[in-house]
C-alpha cells in the first residue's frame, strides 16, 4: 500500500519549537468514500485528542490535511474541537487521497494522525431511499394495473370536479359576449409537474373555444412554456377541424421575471376585456395581483394550483377553484383517456394504502414501536 | 446626485405602478411595458452569463468535455421553429424536457409530500392537538378521493376534510396578507422617507 511522508512535508505552519507541549494526536483517523452521493467527496473521522473534553483541555481545532501518495500534504480545511468527522467534498473520482488530522491548540500542532489510501466514487443506488423505492413500486403497480384495466374498456367512475364542470359554460360565456377566453398557465417552466397538467387542461379549453370560434389569449413567462402551449393549442384546433382559426401569436411570452410578467398581464386583462379567465399551474406571489385584476374586470375565474400558499386567494378572487390535487385529476376527468383514468384509480389506492400504513403507524409509535419511524426518515 | 435621480426614477415609477389601482393610464401602460422590457432584457443577459456560458460553453470549450455537445444540440433544435418545414424538431428537446421534469419530481414529491408526512404525523404522544392533526390529515386525504363518489362516510369524512382545508386557508390567507402590508408599509417608507424626506 502506498504510504506518505508526513511529519516532513506537511506545509504547514509547525511552531513545535514553542515551549509549550503539543497536544495529544487524535486516533483512529479513518477516510472513506461518502456513501449514497454522486461522487467528488470523501468523508474523514477520527476519534477526539485525549486534550479534547479531557486532558489538558487544550485542542481548538483539528486541522485536516490531503495528499496523494508520495506527495505533499496541503490543508484542506478544519474542524472545531469536539468534532470527529470532515467532508471533503472537492476530490477527483478515481484519484487516491491520503489524509492527516492534526490536532491544534493555538500555539502548536499534535503530531500527525495518518488515515489510509481512500478513492471516492458515485453510486447509482441511494440506500437510505429504500423507502422512496417501496413507495414508487407499490404506486406504479396500482397505475399500471388500472391503467390495463382501462385499457380493457373497464369503466372508471371519476366523481365531479366543481371547476371542471364549469369549464365549457366559461367557455360559452365568452362566445356569447364576443370577448376573448385567457389562460394563465403559471409562471414555473415545463419541467413543473403542475405547468405539465395545465397544458392537459388548455388543450381541452382551446378545442372548446375552436368551436366556439373564441380568441383564446395565452400568456406565458416561459420561452419554453410558450412553445409547448403554442404546441398544445395548434394540436386542439386540428382536432375541432378549425386549423384556419389557430393563430401563434396569441399564444405569447412576455418576460420570465415574475412580476414584469404579472404586470403584463394585468395589462393585458384591462385591454383585451376577456370574458373568462383560467388560471392553470403553478403561481407564487403574483396569483393575488392577477386574480384581484381578473375580477376587476369582470371575467368569470376559474383557476387550478398544487400550491398551498396561493390556494386562499385563488379560493378568494375566483369562481371556482380546483384544489391541489384536483388539478392533476383535472386531465383525467377532461380525457377520459384510459392512460390517465388508470393512472387517477391507481392514486386513489396509493392513498388508501397510504391512510392504512399511517394508522397502523401511528398505533404501533403509540405502543413504542419506533422502527417505522427510523425506516421513514432515512434519505 | 446620480443617488438622487435614481431615487426620483424609482419613485415616479413607483407612483406609475400604483396609479393602476385608480385606473388603467397611459402612465401606468409606460412603467408595465418597461418593466416588462427590461426584465425580459435582464433575463437574456442573465441567461447568457449563467447558463450558456458556464454550463455549456465553459465545459465544451475549455473542459473538453464532449458530452455537452447533446444537450447543446438538443437546445439549438428550439431554433428550428423559425423554420416551418423543420419545426416538429423543436418537439425533441420539449419532449426530454417534459420527460425529465416529471421523472425527476416523483421521488421528491414521494419523499417530500408522502414519506415526510407519515412521519410528521405518526405522533408518539396522544394529546389533544395531536388528535386533531391526525382526524385533520386522514379526512383532508379522504377528500381527495376522486374514483369513488362521496356519499356516506365518505361524504362525512371528506366534509370534514375541506372544513380543514378551508381553516388552513383563512390562516395562510391572513398571515400572507401581513406579509403583503409589510411590503407596502416599505414602499410607503421609500416614498415619504427617500424620497419626499417627510419622515426619519
Amino acid at each position: 500500500m502506498a504510504t506518505a511522508v508526513v511529519s516532513s512535508t506537511l506545509s504547514v505552519p509547525n511552531r513545535d519549537s514553542v515551549a509549550s507541549e503539543p497536544p495529544v494526536p487524535p486516533r483512529e483517523v479513518v477516510a472513506r468514500d461518502k456513501p449514497n452521493d454522486s461522487g467528488g467527496s470523501i468523508l474523514v473521522s477520527w476519534e477526539r485528542s485525549a486534550d479534547d473534553g479531557g486532558g489538558r483541555e487544550s485542542v481548538t481545532e483539528y486541522r485536516i490535511f490531503r495528499s496523494t501518495p508520495g506527495g505533499t500534504f496541503e490543508s484542506i480545511g478544519s474542524a472545531r474541537k469536539g468534532v470527529e468527522e470532515f467532508a471533503d467534498v472537492q476530490t477527483i473520482d478515481g484519484t487516491e487521497y491520503l489524509y492527516v488530522v492534526r490536532a491544534f491548540d493555538g500555539v502548536s500542532l499534535s503530531p500527525p494522525s495518518t488515515s489510509e489510501v481512500v478513492v471516492s466514487s458515485a453510486q447509482w443506488f441511494h440506500t437510505g431511499r429504500t423507502n422512496i423505492l417501496v413507495g414508487g413500486v407499490v404506486l406504479s403497480f396500482f397505475v399500471l394495473w388500472f391503467i390495463r384495466k382501462a385499457k380493457r374498456g373497464e369503466e372508471l367512475y371519476i366523481r365531479p370536479i366543481a371547476g371542471l364542470e364549469a369549464v365549457d359554460e366559461a367557455v360559452g360565456r365568452a362566445t356569447e359576449m364576443g370577448r376573448p377566453i385567457m389562460y394563465i398557465p403559471g409562471i414555473m417552466d415545463m419541467d413543473n409537474i403542475q405547468t405539465i397538467a395545465s397544458m392537459v387542461i388548455l388543450g381541452r379549453v382551446a378545442r372548446k373555444a375552436a368551436e366556439y370560434e373564441t380568441p383564446l389569449l395565452v400568456p406565458t413567462s416561459r420561452s419554453i412554456v410558450m412553445s409547448a402551449a403554442q404546441e398544445t393549442v395548434k394540436e386542439a384546433y386540428l382536432d375541432a377541424g378549425r386549423p384556419d382559426a389557430y393563430d401563434s401569436d396569441k399564444i405569447m411570452y412576455l418576460t420570465d421575471d415574475q412580476f414584469g410578467y404579472a404586470a403584463g398581464v394585468d395589462g393585458l386583462m384591462l385591454r383585451e376585456k376577456p370574458a373568462t379567465i383560467f388560471y392553470m399551474g403553478c403561481f407564487y406571489a403574483e396569483s393575488l395581483i392577477l386574480a384581484e385584476t381578473g375580477h376587476s374586470t369582470g371575467a368569470i375565474q376559474i383557476a387550478g394550483t398544487a400550491m398551498p400558499s396561493q390556494l386562499p386567494f385563488f379560493v378568494t378572487a375566483c369562481d371556482y377553484t380546483l384544489i391541489g390535487e384536483e388539478l392533476f385529476a383535472a386531465s383525467a376527468y377532461l380525457s377520459k383517456e384510459p392512460l390517465l383514468l388508470g393512472s387517477l384509480k391507481g392514486q386513489d389506492w396509493g392513498k388508501a394504502i397510504f391512510i392504512a400504513l399511517l394508522v397502523g403507524g401511528i398505533v404501533l409509535v403509540s405502543l413504542g414501536f419506533t422502527r417505522i419511524i427510523e425506516w421513514l426518515a432515512t434519505g | 446626485m446620480s443617488e438622487t435621480v435614481g431615487i426620483w426614477i424609482a419613485a415616479l415609477l413607483t407612483l406609475g405602478i400604483f396609479s393602476f389601482l385608480y385606473k388603467d393610464n397611459p402612465l401606468y401602460k409606460f412603467c408595465e411595458h418597461l418593466f416588462v422590457g427590461i426584465s425580459l432584457g435582464y433575463y437574456i443577459a442573465y441567461y447568457y452569463h449563467n447558463g450558456v456560458i458556464p454550463k455549456l460553453y465553459f465545459p465544451l470549450v475549455r473542459q473538453h468535455n464532449y458530452f455537452y455537445i447533446i444537450p447543446a444540440f438538443l437546445g439549438f433544435l428550439y431554433f428550428s421553429r423559425f423554420v416551418r418545414k423543420y419545426a416538429y424538431l423543436s418537439r425533441w428537446p420539449m419532449a426530454f424536457v417534459l420527460g425529465a421534469g416529471s421523472g425527476l419530481s416523483v421521488p421528491a414529491i414521494i419523499q417530500a409530500r408522502i414519506i415526510r408526512q407519515m412521519q410528521g404525523t405518526m405522533i408518539d404522544t396522544i394529546t389533544f392537538s395531536s388528535i386533531v392533526m391526525v382526524v385533520g390529515v386522514l379526512a383532508t386525504l379522504s377528500y381527495f378521493f376522486f374514483s369513488r363518489e362521496h356519499k356516506g362516510f365518505l361524504k362525512i369524512a371528506s366534509g370534514m376534510g375541506i372544513v380543514y382545508i378551508m381553516v388552513g386557508f383563512g390562516a395562510t390567507f391572513g398571515y400572507t396578507v401581513m406579509a403583503r402590508v409589510s411590503l407596502l408599509i416599505g414602499r410607503a417608507q421609500f416614498l415619504l422617507k427617500d424620497w419626499l424626506g417627510i419622515i426619519d
